[in-house]
């Protein structure tokens, strides 16, 4: 299946302008160190580290939500016990980061970052708040889609993959040029997560959902590594 | 079937997300064979990139990976940049992997600006026979471009700059 992944120049994401490389990428035959990767243990991931509302002495303000989903190999395996971290701005739209001076307020009740292992349905699970849009000087009146990051692991070097969920239904998602660096629209509806009553509980919270499919673009894995 | 996931920015606002990885060395201070991988990534005006996430991934001294390396080589190494570009790691230098490869450690890029992540390989001065066969280096288009991806040996340890446009630009792979 060919790569879904956005170009590195991409003229509408002025950050890319001066850190796209310039010569082509070389193809690189994929070997042991490809076809392997880092091992994450139990013991290095909290329970709590899945519930980002949990941390400070209040609850966070905002939309409280369920995002759960699975992460799949190319051929809808699930892909057990693989480190997923988020992390994502507050409900207002602000990071609890230093370098964001968005003028919209910090919450003492949130910092935003959360990480699990997959279960071995490579189910994984987070209990957060539903970020804010937020402004950024891309263009005149950028605005950034709601988004959660995402990193993931999966099971070997080439499988590494880092990328941003959205929200079913959000009118930036047409003018945001990261999402649309996709240029296949199918490959970045896949971006989206859904809407998702199952995971929503009654009096508490709503379920969004989102599978990862992890690509790994090497043709051959190497005999007898996993 | 559902098609691979896309790849999307790292955006500038990871460091309290990702922090809690970085800086666990891969072998301890003062460790016998202790390496030290360190550099500068660079964007096309020469500029320090302050806001970038550099993992590497490598085989232990004897060319094993986890699970099949001894207990304790996680063989993976996370650094955020500082504000001078900066990153450096505590490692060791791994053994060859296969018949035919020489050694190496692989790096993952990711910042602001970068849609996906960049991946290239630090290869070692002191194994000229090895390198001199090794199928990634001795098949670049541009065989100049290959000097690139050599570690230079200085005070510190190995450093391994990283430019991401212009006249040294570093190979990156597709992969």
């Amino acid at each position: 299946m060919a790569s879904p992944d956005p170009p590195y120049d991409e003229p509408a994401y002025r950050s890319s302008a001066l850190r796209a490389p310039r010569r082509p990428l070389v193809p690189l035959p994929g070997g042991p160190t490809e076809a392997s990767g880092p091992v994450f243990g139990e013991d290095e991931v909290e329970p709590g580290d899945a519930d980002l509302t949990c941390h400070h002495e209040g609850e966070p303000l905002g939309q409280r939500i369920n995002v759960s989903g699975r992460l799949l190999d190319g051929d809808g395996r699930a892909v057990a016990g693989q480190l997923v971290e988020i992390w994502q701005a507050n409900a207002a739209g602000r990071y609890a980061h230093e370098v964001d001076q968005h003028p919209a307020p910090l919450d003492p009740n949130f910092t935003g970052a959360g990480r699990c292992l997959t279960g071995p349905d490579g189910s994984y699970r987070f209990v957060t708040i539903k970020p804010g849009a937020y402004p950024w000087r891309n263009h005149p009146n950028a605005w950034r889609p709601a988004h959660i990051h995402f990193s993931v692991f999966g099971r070997a070097f080439t499988e590494r993959l880092v990328t941003q969920m959205y929200f079913p239904g959000d009118p930036l998602l047409a003018h945001d040029p990261i999402y649309l660096s996709v240029r296949d629209e199918q490959a970045r509806e896949r971006l989206v997560s859904s809407f998702d009553w199952q995971t929503t509980e009654e009096e508490w919270a709503l379920g969004y959902r989102f599978d990862v499919v992890l690509g790994g673009h090497l043709a051959t894995p190497v005999e007898g590594l996993r | 079937m559902r098609g691979p996931t896309p790849s999307q920015t790292v955006g500038p606002f990871f460091r309290f997300g990702l922090a809690w990885l970085a800086g666990r060395d891969l072998v301890a201070e003062g460790h016998p064979g202790l390496l030290r991988l360190h550099g500068v990534v660079r964007d096309g005006e020469g500029d320090p990139v302050t806001d970038a996430v550099v993992e590497i991934w490598q085989a232990d001294p004897a060319g094993k990976f986890p699970p099949r390396s001894p207990s304790g080589w996680r063989g993976f190494g996370r650094c955020l940049t500082g504000p001078d570009g900066g990153y450096s790691f505590a490692t060791a230098k791994p053994g060859r992997v296969d018949g035919m490869q020489a050694p190496h450690i692989d790096i993952s890029l990711f910042a602001r600006g970068l849609l996906q992540r960049l991946v290239t390989r630090v290869y070692f001065p002191d194994e000229g026979p090895a390198n001199s066969s090794d199928p990634v280096l001795t098949s670049l288009p541009d065989p100049s471009r290959a000097e690139t991806l050599v570690g230079v040996p200085d005070g510190l340890g190995l450093r391994f700059d990283m430019c991401l446009q212009g006249p040294g630009e570093t190979v990156f792979f597709a992969w």
